[in-house]
Formats: structure tokens, C-alpha cells, sequence
């Protein structure tokens, strides 16, 4: 038993911060049973076969997309790490993570500015086809945009697990003369086998509680998730004892899922570190460098494509009368705001978790962990079974009595994304903090500093950077959703990406370009930002 | 040379007793039943693992007893928090906080907040002065060498000024010349202050030159006490014999240094 007389104020911002994270839940939990008791009959007749095809199309939808990503990804990680070397490597790399930081909506509408039926690709598709290029709402649509985000993320990750081969081994290959097919057989697929079942659960996981994807380019009833007809039966039918079942079977969805994901041992946050290339020793044939320089090439300009396209089209617009645009200003600014406040409520209450958790493992020891101890440490995790629409979907419905639900839009923006930018926020910041603890714990004790003291004059210099590199990686998230803005907006607050929606709504769409570039760089350099802060912080 | 008979200056240490403190990380108990004499260094010495940090740990507060008592001067201070115990130590390493400059790593010595009066800024500048450390104030931790990080260490237990001084292997990583000056600082220090020390090292010879008397665990347990030269006489007491090994007694093999795991 450690002691540390300042723990307690760690453990009291843990508990609050915990409380007020079981509040946001529960809030939304009492919502949707508030409704469903009041109105019984109506929540069991949602079970209709529309929904059974929403739920079916919503789990179709997800399978194909993983299979798309996951697939291509690990012919691409396999080329990539057998060239460890060749120019334009590292930007291949870097355009990867690109999509990572990109909002979805910039990226659903760089897919339509490229793959639409006004797209850049429209006149020579029509052409080959012989007929007018239809352009790709519905399934092609969301399965382009999932394979956009998806496959990018995947051989990042399938590159991290090929990088874990000793090299050893493959000095041994080397030395055996093993080629190609061999190598693949015997050093390459196991570790890419081991890694499969985490990378193909994430995207799935991605893909399922995907909703502005579907939103943006789903284009109809035939093509709706769960997530949307939430939405729909909300912001349109307003059929609450139907979003109350979609809502509930969102839930058992999700929480199967994640489940199935700890069982597999995946991680759900999933941000791909920047693998180093180890030396190979094996060096590839004529035939196979081509196969693999024709997959590489075809994979950038399959990532590239759509974001070229978001910045062409971006230019295009006015981007001056954009800028003079009342409305365009007013919700910058919101935006900014929210995400701000958003970003620090985020930083804030991970801060809380990560130390109530560390100062509860040193006054236990080597004790069994309580139940508090173990909410502290995957609390952060858990708010992944709740997607943000679901939290909305919550609240929505338990307001919507007492008060105008519009009103509390601004709330209702910050506090969820905050939450669902935590687990981002916590992976930054745990491993710095406990790392300063340790060095910095009996020390403190020692000579007495804690509480304000401490944070002022430990904790805050040794934290900075990660804690920034959260901020950052918090605000962009949050700049960019269109999941509770899209419950809760109106004509009177409106963020960007709710303006951008609007915009497409009402076929404006050079301006949302317009709008879709500018969200798209400041997320883009925010995540950035966030990437270089933590860099530093390990140098 | 009988450094028992060396006694302190100034006769301002207070009196450490363990009373059937006992303690357990999960697996091996320790029991401590042992008092240490105001205003003597006392050297702890005995094998990895016998109770050595755990026992400072005891004194500082960092461990908290399963039962028995701690008394420092008379006073049970079982359950004072560490800042609030009159006592001061310095570990093998990260006794400094890396992003603060030497004097105000010095100066949290004296305030928590870093709120300095006058008189504490001076008491900081004297302190330095005091370990050698005079004009480097305004350096940061890394750009000190380690010998230097530790008199940083003993600048703060100047000015804290507190009647215990623990010591856990402060000087363990440090090459043997620098250690000796290391432990000359520690024993004049002593001198005019007159603290009680206790003096956890590996090192025989440590002991030796710093060391008036000496408490020698085995096991979890106080194997022998008693005053440091009597160890290392042919009739010191058989455990702390074998741990040593028999190249320090008989001749004039005396610096004869083993590092024990």
C-alpha cells in the first residue's frame, strides 16, 4: 500500500468525471426506456420487415465494406513492406493516415465530386458504359467511401504487424534462398493472420456505427442503417417508439460486436503509428516488384482520388462570397466554439480518469482492483458501445417533453463528442502521465506537493504536449461530426458540417465544396498538429 | 579510527524506532523490530531483497504498516502523511524533478508552491553553495552530471532541515572516487547538523567510512545491530560474515569491494 495524500483529489475528479460520463448514458438511457414503456405496443410494432431490412442491410453493408478493405489491405501492407525502400514511400505512408483525420462528410463529398453523377469521372464512365453514368449513391456509395477510410487505416495496421518480424528472420529466409511464395507462407501470413481478426473487427466495428457515410450517400429507404433511420424516425417521421427499437437494437448490435472485438483482443480505437521499415534481406523478383508496384499505385490514387477531387472542387467554388456569407461565418465560429469547449472537456475528463486510476493503483498495491479502479480504466472504452447518435437519440426523446430539444443543441454537441473523443484523449495522455508518476510520485509525497500545486507544477510541464496532442486529436474530431448536430441542429445553431449538409441538401454544391475544403485543412492540420506534438514528446 | 566515538557536533537528530512493524508486498513478510540511535549514521546493510528500501520506505511513509508502530523522536507518526513526518530522503534516482531548474528544485524544499520568501531564496543559495554547487542554480537536471544531481538532492535536505536523513543507495551509480566525496559531503553535513541517518548501501567500505553504527537484515528480519566497526572484526556476527564474504577480514585487504545481487 502506497500512500500519496494527494490521491484523493485524483480519485474525487475520477469519480466526477465518471459521474458525469454515467450521466450523459444514463441520461440517454432513461430517455429511450421513458419512451418505450409509455408507449409499449408502438415499440414492439416497429418490428416490421422495413426494420428487419434496415438491421439486415446495416450488418450487409458492414460485411462487404470490411471484406473490401481488409482484403486489398493486405496485398498493399505485404508490397509495401517488401520495398522498404523507393521513392514516394513515406508520402504513400503519410497520404494514408490522411483519411484518419478527414471528417466523413469532406470525404463523402470528394467521393461524389469524383464518383457522382456530376462527378469528374462521369463524362469518361458514361462514355466506357455507353450510357449515362448513374453515379454511386446507395451501396457503391457507402462501400466506396468505407474502402476510402477503411483500407488506408488497414495496411497501416497490417504494416505494424509485418514491422514486428524479427529481422532475423528474415536474414534466415535470406540465407535459406526462400522466395517470394515461401516468405509469404511462412513469415508474412502468420503475423498477418494474428493481426487479421483485430484490423477486420475494427472496420467492422467502423463500418456499423457509420452514420454520415450512409447519411451522405446512401440516397434512399433501399440503402439505410440503423444509425440513419434513428435519425429519420426522429428528425422526420418523428415516430419515437420506432426509434426507440432501432435505437435498442443498435445497441445489442454494437455490444455484440465489441464483445466479439475483446474476444479477439482488437483495439477499438485504432490509430496507426508510422511504422519503421526494418532492413529486408530478401529482395524481390522483376515479376513480383511489378505486381507490387501495380498495387501500391492503384491504392494511392484509389485514396487520393477522392481528396484531389474535395480540393479541385473546393477551389472552384466562390470561396470568397463563402467567406462574406453570414451564415457561413456563424457557424464557423459555433463550430469552433463547440470544438473548443468540446476539446477541453474531452482533455479534461480524461485527465480526471487517468489520474484517479493511477493514484488508485498506488493505494492499492498489490491488492485486487476495485470496481472503481476498473471504471477508470476502460470507462473511456465503453462509451464506444454507444454510439453518438444513440446518446442523442437518448436524450432527444427525454427533453423533448420538458423542453425545446433545439435549445440544447450546443450542450448536447460538446458534452458527447468529448466523451466519444475520450478513448483518442486517454491513449495520448495515459502513457505520459503514468510514466511522470513514476518518477515523480514519492517525491511528491515527500515533500508535500499535490493538489493545485502539483498540477501547476509537475504534472502540467511533464504533460503539455501530450495533453495538446489530445486537445487536438479531440478538436478535430469533434469539428468534424455530424452525429448529434445532425438530432439537434436548426436554423439557429448550425455547425459546418451541418451547414455543408444543408448545402447538399439544397443541390449548392460548389459551396459545399467550398465549405468541405476548409473543414477538411483545419482537420487536417489540427490531426497533424496532434501527430507532430506527440512525436516530440517521445524524442 | 572508532567511528561510534565520533560523535556529532550538535545533538539535534531524533531517535527512528520500529516497534513489531510488519509489513508484506503479497508474498514475503518483513517484521522490524529495531531503534536507531539519535544523531548516528547508521548503516543498513543485507542481501536483495532482505527489507532494506522497505524499511526507509516504513520511516518516510511510503509503505504503510500492517501493524506496529513508527516512532521518530518519541512521537508515533504511523499515520502522518510523508510531508508531514520530519524527515528528508533521497533515492538512488529521480530525486529531481527534470523541468525545474536546481534552484527551484532546491526551493520545493522549503515550499510545496514554490512561494519563496526572501530568507527562503537565501537559504536555497546557501544550501548550494554549501554541496559545491555555487553558480549552477539556473541549470536544469539533464545538464547536470549524476554526482552533481545528488548534491542537488542534499541541497534540499539542507534546507528542509529535518532531524531524519534516509538515504536509499543515493550513490549506488556513481564511480568509487566520486562516491567517496559523495559520502565526505554526507558525513560533514552530519557533522554540523547533527540529523539521525540511516543509510541503506550495498557497498562494505561505504559503510565503513560514513557508518557509525550498522543494522544488518536477512530475510525480512533485523539480523544483527550494533556499532559498525565490530562488524568488521573478526567477531562480527556470522550472517553478516557470509554476506560479505571473507576477502575484508584477516589482512590488509581492506578496500576489497564486491558488488552483491
Amino acid at each position: 500500500m502506497q500512500r500519496a495524500p494527494s490521491s484523493d483529489s485524483r480519485i474525487t475528479a475520477g469519480t466526477l468525471a465518471l459521474a458525469a460520463i454515467a450521466l450523459l448514458i444514463g441520461g440517454a438511457f432513461a430517455g429511450l426506456i421513458l419512451e418505450g414503456a409509455s408507449d409499449l405496443s408502438g415499440a414492439a410494432s416497429a418490428f416490421d420487415p422495413y426494420l428487419l431490412r434496415v438491421a439486415r442491410f446495416t450488418l450487409w453493408q458492414a460485411v462487404l465494406s470490411t471484406l473490401l478493405s481488409v482484403v486489398p489491405a493486405l496485398f498493399v501492407a505485404r508490397a509495401l513492406s517488401r520495398h522498404p525502400r523507393f521513392f514516394g514511400r513515406d508520402f504513400i505512408l503519410q497520404l494514408f493516415a490522411v483519411p484518419l483525420a478527414l471528417p466523413a462528410i469532406v470525404a463523402a463529398l470528394g467521393i461524389l465530386a469524383l464518383y457522382g453523377r456530376a462527378g469528374y469521372f462521369s463524362g469518361p464512365f458514361s462514355q466506357i458504359g455507353g450510357q449515362s453514368w448513374p453515379g454511386i449513391y446507395g451501396l457503391s456509395g457507402i462501400l466506396i467511401a468505407h474502402v476510402f477510410f477503411n483500407l488506408p487505416l488497414s495496411v497501416r495496421l497490417f504494416l505494424e504487424a509485418l514491422g514486428t518480424v524479427p529481422a532475423d528472420q528474415w536474414r534466415l529466409a535470406s540465407q535459406l534462398g526462400m522466395g517470394a511464395v515461401p516468405a509469404f507462407r511462412l513469415i508474412e501470413w502468420p503475423v498477418l493472420r494474428a493481426a487479421l481478426p483485430g484490423v477486420a473487427g475494427l472496420v467492422f466495428m467502423l463500418c456499423i456505427t457509420s452514420f454520415t457515410i450512409v447519411l451522405t450517400l446512401g440516397g434512399g429507404p433501399a440503402a439505410t442503417t440503423l444509425e440513419v433511420a434513428i435519425y429519420q424516425a426522429l428528425r422526420f417521421d418523428f415516430d419515437p417508439a420506432r426509434a426507440v427499437t432501432l435505437t435498442l437494437l443498435q445497441i445489442a448490435l454494437t455490444f455484440v460486436v465489441v464483445l466479439v472485438l475483446m474476444r479477439l483482443g482488437a483495439n477499438t480505437v485504432g490509430d496507426a503509428n508510422l511504422p519503421v521499415a526494418s532492413r529486408r534481406y530478401l529482395s524481390a523478383s522483376m515479376a513480383e516488384t511489378v505486381v507490387n508496384a501495380t498495387l501500391i499505385v492503384l491504392a494511392s490514387l484509389f485514396v487520393a482520388g477522392p481528396m484531389a477531387a474535395t480540393l479541385v472542387a473546393g477551389l472552384g467554388a466562390d470561396l470568397g462570397r463563402l467567406a462574406g456569407e453570414s451564415a457561413v461565418r456563424q457557424a464557423t465560429l459555433t463550430s469552433a466554439v463547440l470544438a473548443l469547449l468540446s476539446a477541453l472537456l474531452s482533455v479534461a475528463l480524461s485527465l480526471s480518469l487517468i489520474m484517479a486510476r493511477r493514484a488508485l493503483a498506488l493505494k492499492r498495491g498489490i491488492g485486487t482492483r476495485t470496481l472503481l479502479e476498473h471504471a477508470t480504466d476502460t470507462g473511456a472504452g465503453f462509451v464506444l458501445v454507444v454510439p453518438p447518435i444513440v446518446i442523442g437519440a437518448g436524450w432527444f426523446l427525454l427533453l423533448r417533453t420538458v423542453s425545446d430539444v433545439f435549445a440544447i443543441a450546443s450542450v448536447m454537441v460538446v458534452a458527447v463528442n468529448a466523451v466519444m473523443a475520450m478513448p483518442f484523449a486517454v491513449r495520448a495522455v495515459r502513457p505520459a502521465y503514468d510514466a511522470a508518476s513514476e518518477r515523480h510520485e514519492r517525491l511528491c509525497a515527500q515533500l508535500g506537493i499535490s493538489g493545485w500545486n502539483r498540477l501547476r507544477l509537475v504534472d502540467w510541464p511533464s504533460l503539455r504536449r501530450p495533453l495538446a496532442t489530445g486537445f487536438a486529436f479531440a478538436m478535430a474530431l469533434s469539428l468534424g461530426d455530424l452525429g448529434v448536430i445532425a438530432l439537434f441542429g436548426s436554423d439557429s445553431v448550425q455547425t459546418l458540417p451541418y451547414l455543408l449538409l444543408a448545402r447538399m441538401g439544397s443541390y449548392r454544391t460548389a459551396d459545399a465544396a467550398g465549405l468541405a475544403l476548409l473543414l477538411g485543412l483545419v482537420c487536417l492540420a489540427l490531426v497533424f498538429a496532434a501527430d507532430w506534438l506527440g512525436r516530440g514528446e517521445r524524442t | 579510527m572508532t567511528p561510534a566515538g565520533k560523535v556529532a557536533g550538535v545533538e539535534k537528530g531524533a531517535a527512528v524506532r520500529l516497534e513489531q512493524v510488519s509489513f508484506s508486498y503479497g508474498e514475503a513478510p518483513f517484521l522490524f523490530d529495531v531503534e536507531f540511535a539519535a544523531s548516528k549514521i547508521t548503516a543498513i546493510m543485507g542481501p536483495s531483497g532482505s527489507g532494506k528500501s522497505t524499511l526507509l520506505n516504513l520511516v518516510a511513509g511510503f509503505e504503510t504498516p500492517r501493524s506496529g508502530r513508527v516512532l521518530i523522536g518519541g512521537a508515533d507518526v504511523g499515520t502522518e502523511p510523508p510531508s508531514a513526518r520530519p524527515v528528508s530522503m533521497v533515492f538512488q534516482e529521480n530525486n529531481l524533478f527534470a523541468h525545474l531548474s536546481v534552484e527551484r528544485n532546491v526551493g520545493l524544499g522549503r515550499s510545496p508552491s514554490l512561494r519563496l520568501t526572501e530568507a527562503d531564496h537565501a537559504a536555497v543559495a546557501e544550501a548550494l553553495k554549501r554541496v559545491g554547487l555555487a553558480g549552477k542554480e539556473q541549470r536544469l537536471p539533464r545538464e547536470l552530471s549524476g554526482g552533481e544531481r545528488q548534491r542537488v538532492a542534499l541541497a534540499r535536505v539542507l534546507v528542509r532541515d529535518r532531524p531524519v536523513l534516509l538515504l536509499d543507495e543515493p550513490f549506488a551509480s556513481l564511480g568509487p572516487a566520486l562516491r567517496d566525496d559523495m559520502l565526505d559531503l554526507v558525513a560533514s553535513v552530519h557533522a554540523e547538523r547533527g540529523m539521525t541517518v540511516l543509510f541503506v548501501t550495498h557497498q562494505p567500505e561505504d559503510a565503513r567510512r560514513v557508518g557509525q553504527n550498522m543494522v544488518f537484515l536477512d530475510n525480512g528480519m533485523v539480523a544483527a545491530t550494533g556499532v559498525a566497526a565490530d562488524f568488521f572484526d573478526r567477531s562480527g556476527p556470522e550472517a553478516f560474515r557470509r554476506y560479505i564474504g571473507s576477502g575484508l577480514f584477516g589482512d590488509g585487504s581492506r578496500d576489497v569491494a564486491r558488488k552483491r545481487t
